[in-house]
């Protein structure tokens, strides 16, 4: 990993904190989820970045090669990259429902009527 | 989206080289880099691409609801069912060596016909996804 | 046969929930996933059988031996865990037919089965695997599925409780994966077994830290420990009863165990109790979590909010039993994953019995119970006495081996923790035993929940006395499994 020195821990964290940031902050059910996606991108690339060895090439045998690249961290992400999908396809429906039963997607909104009802 | 000439023109060029690639995508998956998920999803797009361009309704005759969600709940049990084949042949759950006589012919078998499950199931997902969401936007 | 035990209980429902999702009507997938769980009940107990005489069952997926593959790897800890969520699951999806046609309409009843066999999936998943990035995996389709069993209840802001849900549970799944991945860069493996025994020569770098610190705040959120338990209270509420008494009895116990298997087994006690301030962590925040969430629940209106708040706080004798480092808090810890799981599933079902006849499950509804409806308004007297902590009963079981473990440690003030919870659970239960015998029946012409609620009920009430008797069948095995894990667990 010596070849990317901290930057990818960098924009990792970054990438991060903008992501819990907008969870925590934004009260649009929609831009919540948006957040949530960036915060676990966020983690993709933290072990996409893991798998990375300097000089190597990509993880498939060839003539001529004799460093690979870490395929294990690519192959656990496609995964998680699928749950993230699933998680987003959830809450996207969740909120087309929130919106046809509540009227509304905004969560303070959505405080107010819940406390009433 | 009917008078966008040129998005049509160009849409129809493109979905069948969309199909194909899925499909490649999907079989070269047992020499080189691929599988099912990326298929799938490669598959779909051409369906989402058509939906955009066509309308629902037109998209909808080529996938019905009712297809897409057999389908989808047939790639999971191809997958399950490969795992179950392999322990009654002797072996573990999913250990493809036992599907054939030759160990390497037997990981072959399994992994195409467990990848091609997958590429089933998250193809007729996907999709199932957009239509469902797309759906729910013309009703109100 | 038996050589596939493990795989054939999470198959089971694999199978089952593509097939339930192809039936129609409310009866098909209903008997399917019933029969299916009860198959899976059967496997768990052979499971547990063949651990006890022969000691940790490993299975390699797919032929693929242990560092590479994905193993199975099942000692008592996972053999408890899993009679535990097969059992339930046998119990509730009988209760659940009637229950689930009254609460979510006939038309959508595939979809719940097959969200229901994708839960057990994912939970059992999560109990067998020894693998640290399949346990990721199966968390999240146990989640997924939860999600979307918590939208399916009747009142609008179910909707609103799964949101919030989904979003704290991918949180928490999310710092788990990093956790993950920081203890795979350090030791280039994800198996449970070989992280064991890799981790102690390099325990002493801030990466190891930072892992165990992001893994174990990921599965608190999970299991709901105090701070993090905000998402509980509104899911348990308004989710249908089937699902608060399946949730409520397995879900956060689920999570327990992965906590107890990374703190014991993969960091060792060493690491987590030595090293790292576990236990000065865990113990205030679980004391503060037992007695602030009894004290709500005496307030609470709605019974199964109550209920829902009581969760919280049992989650916190949990997690102190846990979080004392020894063989007889651990065992106090099992013992009360496996009995509240026992305690909460007949409570919660007393209120969907509640809620199919009186139509919802406040205190005004459960007013002059006992005449009206006495087999079910017994059933939460027995329940409630479990929960409390009576002798005779299961509650008292583990409440026992906690202040045991508490005295051995000389943990006074802990002590009187735990009585005062105990204390505060006579005044929330007391409360609506009370209501139920001396209240003005709300409606006099309602009749006896049906049988195909009650009797599922009653076994369930039936195992909490059977349990709270016969100490010997949970207390042996718990106690093997927290010396297995005090040992470090690694069995090659």
């Amino acid at each position: 990993m010596s070849g990317l020195g901290v930057w990818n821990y960098v924009i990792i964290i970054f990438l991060m904190m903008i992501g819990l940031y907008m969870v925590m902050s934004s009260s649009n059910l929609v831009k919540k989820l948006i957040g949530l996606n960036v915060f676990q991108t966020s983690v993709f690339f933290l072990y996409i970045s893991f798998g990375y060895i300097e000089g190597a090439t990509g993880p498939v045998m060839q003539e001529g090669a004799s460093l690979y690249s870490n395929p294990l961290p690519h192959v656990l992400i496609l995964t998680a990259i699928v749950v993230g999908v699933a998680t987003t396809a959830v809450g996207l429906a969740l909120s087309v429902r929130i919106k046809e039963s509540f009227g509304t997607i905004e969560e303070d909104e959505l405080h107010t009527m819940d406390s009433s009802l | 989206m009917s008078d966008h000439l040129i998005l049509r023109i160009v849409g129809k060029f493109l979905i069948p080289y969309i199909l194909l690639f899925g499909l490649y995508v999907q079989f070269h998956g047992d020499f080189g880099p691929g599988g099912g998920f990326q298929a799938g999803v490669i598959f779909a797009s051409a369906f989402v691409i058509h939906t955009l361009l066509f309308g629902l309704e037109s998209a909808e005759r080529i996938a019905p609801q009712w297809v897409l969600k057999i389908v989808a709940a047939s790639g999971v049990l191809i997958y399950a069912l490969v795992g179950v084949a392999a322990m009654l042949m002797g072996g573990n759950y999913l250990d493809y060596d036992f599907l054939a006589a030759d160990p390497i012919a037997g990981q072959h078998i399994g992994i195409i016909l467990v990848e091609f499950g997958v590429g089933l199931t998250v193809a007729s997902v996907m999709m199932l996804l957009f239509f469902t969401f797309a759906g729910r936007g013309e009703a109100s | 046969m038996l050589a596939h035990l493990p795989v054939l209980v999470i198959l089971a429902p694999l199978l089952g929930a593509p097939v339930a999702s192809l039936l129609r009507g409310p009866n098909w997938p209903w008997l399917l996933a019933t029969l299916l769980s009860w198959f899976a009940l059967l496997c768990s107990v052979l499971l547990l059988i063949q651990v006890n005489a022969q000691g940790t069952f490993i299975y390699t997926m797919g032929g693929w031996e242990a560092p590479w593959g994905i193993e199975y790897r099942i000692d008592f800890a996972n053999a408890l865990l899993l009679v535990l969520i097969t059992g339930l699951a046998s119990v509730v999806l009988p209760y659940a037919r009637l229950s689930v046609e009254h609460e979510i309409g006939a038309d959508r009843c595939p979809l719940f089965y097959t969200a229901l066999l994708l839960l057990i999936l994912g939970l059992c998943g999560i109990t067998v695997t020894g693998d640290a990035f399949n346990v990721f995996v199966f968390l999240e389709v146990s989640s997924l599925a939860t999600y979307t069993l918590i939208a399916m209840g009747k009142d609008r802001r179910a909707l609103t409780a799964s949101f919030s849900y989904l979003i704290m549970g991918t949180i928490g799944a999310t710092f788990y994966l990093i956790g993950v991945g920081f203890l795979y860069v350090m030791t280039g493996t994800l198996n449970m077994a070989d992280l064991a025994e890799r981790l102690p020569a390099i325990s002493d770098s801030s990466t190891v830290r930072t892992a165990f610190a992001f893994i174990v705040t990921g599965i608190c959120l999970k299991l709901a420990l105090f701070p993090l338990h905000l998402w509980l209270p509104n899911a348990y509420t308004y989710s249908p009863s089937a699902v608060t008494a399946f949730l409520g009895a397995t879900a956060t116990k689920v999570a327990v165990y992965v906590l107890i298997r990374f703190v014991f087994t993969i960091f060792g006690v060493e690491f987590s109790f030595g090293a790292e301030p576990l236990a000065e962590v865990l113990v205030p925040l679980a004391i503060i979590g037992l007695l602030s969430a009894s004290t709500v629940s005496i307030m609470q209106p709605n019974i199964k909010r109550m209920l829902a708040y009581s969760s919280v706080a049992q989650i916190g004798y949990i997690v102190l039993g846990l979080a004392m480092g020894t063989a007889m808090g651990l065992t106090a810890s099992l013992l009360h994953v496996f009995n509240h799981g026992l305690m909460k599933g007949a409570l919660f079902m007393v209120m969907g019995a509640v809620a199919y006849r009186m139509g919802g499950t406040s205190i005004d509804d459960m007013r002059g119970l006992a005449k009206t409806m006495p087999l079910t308004f017994w059933a939460f007297v027995l329940g409630g006495l479990s929960l409390i902590g009576v002798p005779l009963t299961v509650g008292f079981v583990s409440k026992w081996h906690l202040i045991l473990a508490a005295l051995e440690l000389g943990w006074w003030p802990v002590v009187v923790a735990i009585l005062a919870g105990s204390m505060l659970a006579v005044v929330y239960v007391g409360r609506v035993v009370e209501a139920g015998f001396f209240g003005e029946p709300k409606d006099a012409t309602k009749r006896e929940a049906p049988w195909g609620l009650l009797v599922p009920l009653w076994v369930l009430v039936i195992a909490n006395i059977w349990f709270g008797i016969d100490t010997r069948l949970t207390v042996d095995i718990a106690e093997a499994a927290a010396a297995q894990l005090m040992a470090g667990g690694v069995v090659r």
